[in-house]
C-alpha cells in the first residue's frame, strides 16, 4: 500500500540568535527569593511558639541556667506538670473548652441559616442587616462588660458558662454570618435546583447539598469561632468569679508566678488552638479535588 | 409518557418591567421533542422553569398528563431535567450522583443499582461510577447529568440548553447521541436552545421564540423553508436568509420585484397583484440560489465581494445592486473579489415579507410543509 506524503513543511533557513536564557535565570532566583522569605516568615511564626514549648517543659534549674540551649536537651514535664495541678487550671481549661465548642454550635446554629439568607434571598433591607451586624463589633467589650455583668447578674445567669458563651458567640455571630454568607453564595444554585427537581424539599436540599459543598468554609468559620472564644479575656473574665476560662484564670493568677509557671501557662493556652485549627484543616482544604465551581 | 399544556402564561420577574413571557400558549405531544428556540433574553428559559417549578407564573396554567401543576414544587410534578451547568453533585460519586432522585423517591437499593447500571450502560459511564465528578471530564459530567434524568421514568424531560457548555466537536457528537437515546427512550421533552442548528437537527417540533412570545412553531423543515417573520428566517441556518428591498412592479398578468436602478427583476407571484407599487422585502436561502460565471436568461448580476472556501462548500457574499447578498455554492466553484457573477433565483425558493412589520405575505405559490 502506498501513502501519499503530505507537501513538505518549509521552513526558512536564515539563522536564528541563540536562546536567550537570561529570563529563566531571573525567573529561578526570583523563586529561591520568594522561597526564603516564606521561610523567614514562618520562623518568625513559629520560633516564638517553640521557645514557648522549650521553657514549659524545661526543669526550673535549666530555665535558670545561662547561657540557655536552643535544643531541648533535658526535657521535664516537672514545670507543666506543676502548672495543671496547681488549683483552678484544670477546671478553667475544661471551661475554655467546653465554651468554646458551645460557642462553634451556637453560633453556627444561629450564623450559617442568616448567611444563607443573605447568600439566596433578596429581601427589603439586606444591606442594612448586614451592615447593622458589625454595629455589635463597635461597641468595646470593656463598655459592654459592667452592663452584661449587670444583667446576667439579674438573669441569675452569672459565674456560669451559659453566660459566658452567650457572650462569645454573639461576639461571634458578625463574622461566622459573612463568611457563610459568602461560602453558600459560592454553592451554584442549579445544584440546588437540581436538587429540588429530583425530589428533595427546600430543607432536605439545603441539607444534602448545600451544607456539604460549604463544609471548607463552615469549618474556616468554626476555626475563628473557636479561637475568638479560646482567646477572648476580657468578657470571661468580667463575667466570672469561680467559673473562670484558661485565660480568664492565667490573667488572675499569672501575674504573681514565677517565671517557669507563665511558660507553662502560655503553652497550655496556645496548644489546644494549634491542635484545634490542625483538626480543622482537613476541611478547609478542598475536599473533593477541586473548587466549588 | 405524557403530554404538557401551557396556557397563557405570564411571567415578570421582580424589579423587571418587561414580561419574560407574554401570554405564552404551548402544547408539547405525549412523545413529542418540543424544542424552545430563541435568542438570549426572549423568554425560552423562563417558560421551561415554570414548567419545572422553579418559577412561578403570574398567571396562566400548567398541565401535565391532564394534571394542573401550575403551582405545586418541583418533586411533585414527576420531571427530570438537565441543567446547563450539568449540576452534577460534586461530592457525590457518579453512581450516587445517578441515583439520586431514585434514592429521594425511597426505590430499593437493587432496584436504583439496576437502573443506575442500565443508564450507565447506555450513556457510557460503566468504568467511572466510582468517581467523583472533579475526575471527570466536561463530556463525561454532561453524560453523567443526562442519565441522572433519564433513570428517574420521569413524565417530562427538560433540558435546559444541555449542550453549550461542551466543545464543538463533543456537541456534535453528542447531539446525535442525544436525539438517538431521546428517541429510544420516548419520553416527552422540552428542550431550550439558542443554537439553530441544534434545534433543526434535534426538534420534532421547534417553537422559535421572541420577545417572550411564540413567534412560529412548527416542524423545522417548515420553520426553515417558510419563515413566518424575516426575524425567523433571519436567525435559522447558517448564513441566514438574505433579505432583499424591492417594489412589487409589473403589468397585466405579471408581477416582478424590482430591486432598483438597473439590477434584475425577479419574479413574484400574482398572488401579490394586489402589492404592486408597494415596498416588500424578498428572503431566499443561500443554498438554493444558483450561481453562474456566464450570463444567463433572467439572472441577476452580482459583483463578488468576498469568497469564503468552507471545505465542503464556498460561502460568497456579493453586491447585487447595492445590496448585499450571501450564496453558497458547490465546493469545487471558484471565483475571486471583484468577479462578475449571475445569480439565479426561483420562485419557488423566494419568500415575501412585510418590510415595516417583517410577516410574511401571503402567496399560494409556495405551498407549506405543514
Amino acid at each position: 500500500m502506498s501513502t501519499v506524503a503530505p507537501a513538505p513543511l518549509l521552513l526558512s533557513d536564515v539563522e536564528l540568535p541563540p536562546v536567550d536564557r537570561a529570563p529563566l535565570r531571573r525567573l529561578r532566583r526570583r523563586r529561591a527569593m520568594l522561597q526564603a522569605a516564606c521561610i523567614l516568615v514562618t520562623l518568625f511564626m513559629g520560633f516564638p511558639v517553640y521557645l514557648i514549648a522549650l521553657a514549659a517543659f524545661s526543669s526550673r534549674q535549666t530555665l535558670n541556667a545561662f547561657p540557655k540551649s536552643l535544643l531541648p536537651t533535658e526535657v521535664s514535664t516537672e514545670t507543666i506538670s506543676a502548672f495543671l495541678s496547681s488549683t483552678g487550671v484544670l477546671p478553667a481549661f475544661l471551661n475554655s473548652i467546653m465554651i468554646g465548642l458551645a460557642t462553634l454550635v451556637l453560633a453556627l446554629l444561629i450564623g450559617a441559616p442568616a448567611g444563607y439568607a443573605i447568600a439566596r434571598f433578596v429581601f427589603r433591607g439586606r444591606d442594612t442587616y448586614q451592615l447593622a451586624m458589625l454595629l455589635t463589633r463597635a461597641l468595646p467589650i470593656v463598655v459592654l462588660a459592667v452592663p452584661l455583668a449587670q444583667l446576667f447578674l439579674t438573669a441569675g445567669l452569672y459565674d456560669t458558662i451559659l453566660a459566658v458563651t452567650l457572650v462569645h458567640a454573639a461576639l461571634a455571630l458578625p463574622t461566622t454570618i459573612l463568611i457563610t454568607a459568602s461560602v453558600f453564595v459560592s454553592v451554584p444554585r442549579d445544584l440546588e435546583e437540581a436538587a429540588q427537581l429530583f425530589g428533595c424539599t427546600r430543607a432536605q436540599a439545603f441539607r444534602r447539598i448545600v451544607v456539604p459543598m460549604a463544609l471548607p468554609g463552615i469549618a474556616a468559620s468554626a476555626i475563628f469561632t473557636f479561637v475568638l472564644s479560646w482567646n477572648e479575656v476580657l468578657a470571661a473574665a468580667v463575667l466570672t468569679l469561680n467559673n473562670r476560662t484558661l485565660p480568664a484564670q492565667v490573667l488572675t493568677s499569672l501575674s504573681d508566678s514565677p517565671l517557669a509557671f507563665r511558660f507553662a501557662g502560655g503553652f497550655a493556652l496556645v496548644l489546644p488552638a494549634l491542635l484545634f485549627i490542625l483538626l480543622m484543616r482537613r476541611y478547609l482544604l478542598n475536599m473533593w479535588g477541586s473548587t466549588l465551581r | 409518557m405524557a403530554e404538557v399544556r401551557m396556557r397563557n402564561l405570564v411571567k415578570t420577574y421582580p424589579g423587571g418591567s418587561t414580561r419574560a413571557t407574554d401570554d405564552v400558549s404551548l402544547d408539547v405531544d405525549d412523545g413529542e421533542f418540543m424544542v424552545l428556540l430563541g435568542p438570549s433574553g426572549c423568554g425560552k428559559t423562563t417558560l421551561l422553569r415554570m414548567v419545572a417549578g422553579l418559577e412561578l407564573p403570574d398567571s396562566g396554567q400548567v398541565v401535565i398528563r391532564g394534571r394542573d401543576v401550575t403551582y405545586l414544587p418541583p418533586r411533585e410534578r414527576n420531571l427530570s431535567m438537565v441543567f446547563q451547568s450539568y449540576a452534577v453533585f460534586p461530592h457525590k460519586r457518579v453512581r450516587a450522583n445517578i441515583g439520586f432522585g431514585l434514592q429521594m423517591r425511597g426505590v430499593p437499593r437493587e432496584e436504583i443499582t439496576r437502573k443506575v447500571a442500565w443508564a450507565a450502560d447506555l450513556l457510557q459511564l460503566a468504568p467511572y461510577l466510582e468517581r467523583y465528578p472533579s475526575q471527570l471530564s466536561g463530556g463525561q459530567r454532561q453524560r453523567v447529568a443526562v442519565a441522572r434524568a433519564i433513570v428517574m421514568d420521569a413524565d417530562v424531560l427538560l433540558m435546559d440548553e444541555p449542550l453549550s457548555n461542551l466543545d464543538a466537536m463533543l456537541r456534535l457528537s453528542f447531539r446525535a447521541e442525544l436525539k438517538r437515546l431521546v428517541g429510544e427512550i420516548g419520553t416527552t421533552t422540552l428542550y431550550v436552545t439558542h443554537d439553530q442548528a441544534e434545534a433543526l437537527s434535534l426538534g420534532d417540533r421547534i417553537a422559535v421564540m421572541r420577545d417572550g412570545a411564540i413567534v412560529q412553531c412548527d416542524a423545522p423543515i417548515a420553520v426553515y423553508d417558510v419563515p413566518a417573520s424575516e426575524f425567523v428566517g433571519g436567525f435559522l441556518g447558517s448564513p441566514p436568509m438574505n433579505f432583499l428591498s424591492g417594489t412589487l412592479a409589473g403589468t397585466n398578468g405579471t408581477v416582478e420585484l424590482d430591486l432598483g436602478e438597473g439590477a434584475a427583476r425577479l419574479p413574484a407571484p400574482a398572488a401579490l397583484a394586489g402589492f404592486r407599487g408597494q415596498a416588500v422585502r424578498a428572503g431566499v436561502r443561500a443554498e438554493t440560489i444558483g450561481v453562474s460565471h456566464e450570463q444567463r436568461p433572467g439572472a441577476a448580476r452580482c459583483v463578488v465581494e468576498v469568497f469564503e472556501p468552507l471545505g465542503s462548500a464556498v460561502l460568497i457574499t456579493a453586491d447585487l445592486g447595492g445590496q448585499r447578498i450571501k450564496v453558497q455554492a458547490p465546493a469545487t466553484f471558484r471565483a475571486d473579489p471583484g468577479d462578475e457573477l449571475w445569480l439565479s433565483l426561483e420562485q419557488d425558493n423566494l419568500r415575501w415579507y412585510d418590510p415595516d412589520s417583517g410577516a410574511a405575505l401571503a402567496t399560494s405559490a409556495p405551498a407549506t410543509a405543514s
